[in-house]
């Protein structure tokens, strides 16, 4: 029984005790308050395999023997007396020092400061999703390597590094202040909506690795709306637009991983619960007067849970990806736009778009072009595509574009 | 690559008489999004910009305020926008694609210059 339900805690306890007690030490020790918390599940896997029973709440069991392995540590630790003890008399009188408060509370703030600490502007973007996969989701560096496609060693040197700048620029495991906080929430929600497509556009060949940091991402923006501080309407646009993609999750990688065009999608494998639920926070995130690129991107995503091709749907798509790009320039917004314009004008008129654009190092422009070609200048289009698949860098990706090339002869 | 205004000119008083519906401004909208759109979807667009109201004065010295702009004028400023390019000629071809064109108006392109 051990054996299923250790990884399972692992899951969803790992990241609780790491905050609780990384708040409690801070960035100084962030590495001891892991040790403590990989030694807990340890000490769990020896003793609940050897007596094969499992105790009666074996999560309490996990808090009580992390809770002792810390204030042990905390006693016995010279570096206490000297840098934290000072510390902490300052913030409370009481005997507060070596209070290891895992309650369902402080668990759930200490989550939510270690966000917005990790998810700080002060070291790169892949560091802060590396940081986070591991403390804010417990991955193992194993897990993060293969999401990354990278080797251990890169990962633990980019978590290291990682951590040792947020330890020079003393960064607080805290919440922002209000003055602060709407920019801090930019980087953090900036932060999830990567970590998202790192799962959803990934190398990576493991579907369930995948399909676990999606969850992950919007299990992280979910709790930033059940925050009053922190639930704003960017971050329900945000959880709406990543329920959305995620509805699709199944219908998108066929078993070996590869991809399945949105056309081809069996509609029956789209999450209906997911699609509910993006509706939802669409409609939490209608407030305000600010219109944020998570709200354009997550009304482009909810026409397309329809898929039934309307004038109706093509002529709002195309207005969105209009507002997307006005709100910030990227180029698979232009390149999406020009599809748009396809649908609604005709190719002829998306050509005269698309070759403006001249993005001519990235394979989807030429993939694109191609699109755009078949049925016009079917040699053309073929000319593009095979431009495309030289370009491609995954098998998954030129394995998609070489399909649209045999359905051309 | 530099910057440019557009200053989007037609003839003064054209909306004269002209009923207003949700329709009719959509309709008028359209073309305008669109076009912004495909210079935003080039990265070529630096601000859209505003639209600007028929009502307006000049001022002039020795406190002379006079009623709208268009006493001296037959075309009346509609709007502005920024956009980038490599030079003039490229912003005169950004700008030949512009709605107002259609309904017999113009884009007068200007250099930005950096203070």
């Amino acid at each position: 029984m051990a054996d299923e339900l250790l990884p399972h805690l692992f899951r969803t306890e790992y990241r609780k005790i790491v905050s609780v007690l990384g708040k409690k030490f801070g960035f100084d020790q962030l590495e001891i308050a892991e040790d403590i918390v990989s030694d807990t599940f340890f000490a769990a896997a020896s003793t609940w395999g050897l007596k094969g029973t499992v105790p009666a709440n074996p999560t309490a069991w996990l808090y009580n023997v992390a809770k002792n392995k810390a204030i042990n540590y905390l006693e016995h630790n010279q570096v206490f007396d000297h840098k934290i003890a000072p510390e902490l008399k300052r913030q409370s009188n009481e005997d507060a020092e070596f209070e290891i408060d895992l309650s369902p509370k402080n668990i759930n703030d200490s989550q939510l400061q270690m966000m917005f600490a990790i998810c700080h502007p002060s070291i790169p973007v892949e560091s802060q999703i590396g940081l986070s996969l591991r403390i804010l989701c417990g991955f193992g560096i194993d897990e993060i390597a293969d999401a990354f496609l990278a080797d251990k060693e890169a990962i633990n040197k980019r978590l290291f590094r990682a951590k040792q700048k947020l330890r020079e620029e003393k960064v607080n495991i805290s919440l922002p202040g209000a003055a602060e906080l709407d920019d801090r929430l930019q980087t953090v929600l900036r932060t999830i909506y990567l970590f998202f497509n790192e799962g959803y556009y990934s190398v990576s060949q493991n579907k369930t690795l995948r399909k676990d940091v999606c969850f992950e991402a919007i299990r992280l923006c979910y709790m930033l709306a059940q925050n009053i501080s922190t639930n704003k309407p960017d971050v329900n646009a945000l959880l709406s637009l990543m329920c959305f993609h995620a509805s699709r999750f199944d219908a998108r990688l066929d078993e070996k991983g590869e991809q399945i065009l949105y056309e081809e999608q069996d509609t029956n494998r789209w999450d209906s619960d997911l699609v509910l639920r993006g509706e939802y926070f669409l409609n939490m995130s209608a407030s305000g007067t600010k219109l944020s690129k998570y709200h354009v991107e997550a009304m482009i995503a909810y026409w397309h849970t329809n898929r039934e091709d309307t004038a109706e749907k093509w002529e709002n798509i195309l207005s969105l990806y209009n507002q997307l790009l006005f709100i910030e320039y990227s180029p698979v917004a232009a390149l999406n736009r020009t599809y748009a314009v396809s649908k609604v004008h005709g190719k002829e008129k998306a050509l005269v778009e698309a070759k403006k654009l001249e993005l001519t190092d990235n394979h989807f422009y030429f993939a694109l072009l191609g699109e755009l070609y078949s049925g016009l200048d079917n040699n053309e289009a073929k000319n593009n595509f095979g431009k495309a698949m030289e370009m491609a860098k995954t098998a998954s990706d030129k394995n998609t574009i070489r399909k649209k090339i045999e359905k051309l002869r | 690559m530099k910057e440019f205004l557009f200053i989007y000119r037609r003839e003064a008083n054209a909306d004269q008489g002209v009923q207003w519906s949700p329709e009719r401004i959509q309709a008028l909208m359209k073309p305008w999004q669109d076009w912004l759109g495909s210079l935003a979807a080039q990265n070529k667009l630096i601000d859209r910009g505003n639209r600007l109201d028929g009502d307006g004065t000049v001022v002039k010295p020795n406190n002379v305020v006079t009623n709208g702009p268009y006493v001296e004028m037959k075309e009346a400023v509609g709007g502005y926008s920024i956009v980038k390019a490599k030079d003039l000629k490229e912003a005169s071809e950004l700008a030949k694609g512009c709605p107002i064109i259609t309904v017999g108006g113009s884009v007068e392109v200007r250099t930005i210059l950096e203070m």
